[in-house]
């Protein structure tokens, strides 16, 4: 038998698997399942980025790189932040390429958190937020955002939420799995109050180029939240390179550089072909960014408006590629209906609950898929639907 | 673009009631379009893209370039036109460069190439010369990747 749990550390031992994992596992052994599951870009990397990263490789530029990564990255990533958001970022000292938001995230949260700081974040919300917190010995304390509300972070609920000991703010928006953005009066007021109770806030803004209402406002170009913000990005999702795994964080220098720390001992750096590839990306990726984003927002609005038609209610989402229904009317809890569904008429989407508690009667349904799917999809849970009585 | 014909370039393989309720519109809807779109000369047609390894067991491809002489003979228009009109011509193109016209046929064998060559197009009153070559083997059609294996992707089916 094996007993060799016992060296597991007690914070991760109770730490509960992402309620993805075994959804992946059933999927992946199904011949013939239609999956909404993915929470990735279904285009390939633009040809010409992929160019750059092979182009690395026919160089032979496999070195290690600086810990912060290559001058020219950074130096892209200063351009491209002022242009598209706002904020100056010096590339020597306020810039950090990362891999993915993932580790950026991470390394934030180790290098700000004490043992038992808080953490404010909205949900429904990335699967990671809270165990990454919890790994840090931090207490998450999330805020509950609401369909009504399109999935905002509602300004009243989060001074509602706050308690003394919360340092750090964790946002998304375009908001994975909602599709939830932020206008600028409610960034307004938010930083008002990340102001007043003198909070760290670390800004996930890795779907904001796939923004399909109105213009996406980054909360570190309000008045008084640059020197208080962690801007957090990547490549993965606007210019479909999640295998490349590289993003990077800008911020007030302090930060930063104990951020760098956790870096430089834990990863050295990103993988230098990665990194030319994103300089690649922010150079000259934007048309084929906007393509695929004039893509997302067609099958969006198919997918909403074929969810309204089967009458599971569905919002509009602003952002990213996820449509996040009400099930509610079927009588069945989220991970039931994942499940009956998937049973039934081997359809894959997650239940909402993966994504935190506030996602109770909501199911995401990923719409970074073919118009083929999405319609095979639709006619399947159609099937299912006919099979249950409805409220 | 035509929303209609636009999803059509996608290359899914989407029927017109399919279309018609990603699109928010009727069948019949879709119908009246793709036929306005013929009767513009927009859409010549709707094809299945077949593998070529497929088609390979049963048919040979070949290019062939055609060099004119366009006096006396109604101009390039004239010889296309003619030679288009062939059923073994699939596309046939008037080029810029060292030839005139890029024709692609197919044929059942090899033979029937050639006869086709020999005894139809170096006919034609203009047709000053001509260099044919076959299809060897195909990796992409259609901006569809033949093989498979080779654009695999190990995508997870469900990822956060």
């Amino acid at each position: 038998m094996d007993s060799s749990g016992r060296f597991v550390a007690r914070h991760v031992a109770t730490l509960p698997k992402s309620g993805i994992r075994d959804f992946f596992a059933i999927v992946s052994k199904m011949k013939d399942a239609v999956s909404l599951g993915i929470g990735e870009p279904d285009f390939v990397t633009p040809y010409h980025i992929r160019e750059a990263a092979i182009s690395s490789l026919e160089k032979g530029r496999t070195s290690y790189t600086d810990n912060r990564g290559t001058q020219q990255f950074r130096e892209e990533i200063s351009r491209y932040v002022a242009k598209n958001y706002g904020p100056e970022y010096d590339p020597e000292t306020e810039i950090l390429g990362t891999i993915g938001v993932s580790e950026a995230l991470d390394i934030l949260l180790r290098s700000t958190l004490n043992p038992g700081d808080k953490v404010l974040y909205h949900e429904p919300c990335y699967v990671s937020y809270a165990p990454s917190v919890t790994l840090c010995h931090g207490e998450a304390i999330p805020i509950r955002t609401v369909a009504a509300d399109q999935f905002a972070l509602d300004p009243a609920a989060l001074r509602a939420a706050w308690q003394p000991g919360c340092k750090l703010l964790i946002l998304n928006f375009p908001t994975n799995p909602t599709g939830g953005t932020a206008d600028r009066s409610k960034l307004e007021a938010i930083a008002k109050f990340a102001i007043e109770k003198d909070l760290l806030v670390a800004s996930d803004e890795i779907y904001s180029e796939l923004t399909f209402e109105g213009d996406h406002v980054s909360i570190a170009s309000l008045p008084g939240m640059r020197e208080r913000t962690v801007f957090l990005h990547g490549f993965s999702k606007a210019f479909a390179m999640t295998g490349f795994r590289i993003g990077y964080a800008c911020g007030p220098a302090a930060v930063i550089d104990g951020m760098l720390k956790v870096h430089q001992y834990g990863i050295m750096c990103a993988p230098i072909m990665s990194q030319e590839a994103a300089v690649e990306a922010l150079r000259n990726g934007r048309d084929s960014m906007l393509h695929m984003r004039d893509k997302y927002r067609e099958r969006r609005d198919f997918i909403v408006r074929r969810f309204n038609e089967l009458g599971l209610k569905c919002h509009l989402p602003r952002g990213a590629f996820y449509a996040f229904p009400d099930i509610t009317s079927t009588g069945m809890d989220s991970m039931t209906f994942a499940q009956k569904l998937l049973e039934q008429q081997k359809v894959a989407m997650v239940p909402g609950t993966a994504f935190g508690a506030a996602g109770a009667g909501f199911c995401r349904a990923s719409f970074s898929t073919s118009y083929e799917k999405i319609h095979e999809a639709g006619e399947r849970i159609a099937r299912f639907l006919d099979t249950i009585p409805r409220r | 673009m035509n929303s209609v014909l636009k999803l059509i370039l996608d290359g899914e393989a989407l029927d017109t009631a399919q279309i018609g309720k990603i699109l928010g519109l009727g069948a019949e809807a879709v119908d009246r379009e793709l036929a306005a779109l013929r009767q513009q000369g927009v859409l010549l047609g709707m094809r299945p893209v077949l593998n070529p390894s497929y088609e390979s067991e049963h048919r040979v491809r070949a290019v062939i370039e055609i060099k004119i002489r366009t006096e006396g003979v109604g101009g390039f228009d004239g010889i296309a036109e003619r030679i288009s009109s062939f059923e073994q011509v699939e596309s046939c193109f008037l080029m810029s460069g060292g030839y005139d016209l890029l024709v692609v046929v197919t044929a059942d064998n090899l033979y029937k190439v050639a006869g086709f060559v020999h005894e139809r197009l170096a006919r034609i009153d203009g047709v000053q010369g001509t260099s044919t070559h076959f299809f060897l083997r195909a990796y992409k059609k259609d901006g569809f990747i033949v093989n498979a294996e080779a654009s695999r992707r190990d995508q997870p089916s469900v990822s956060p």
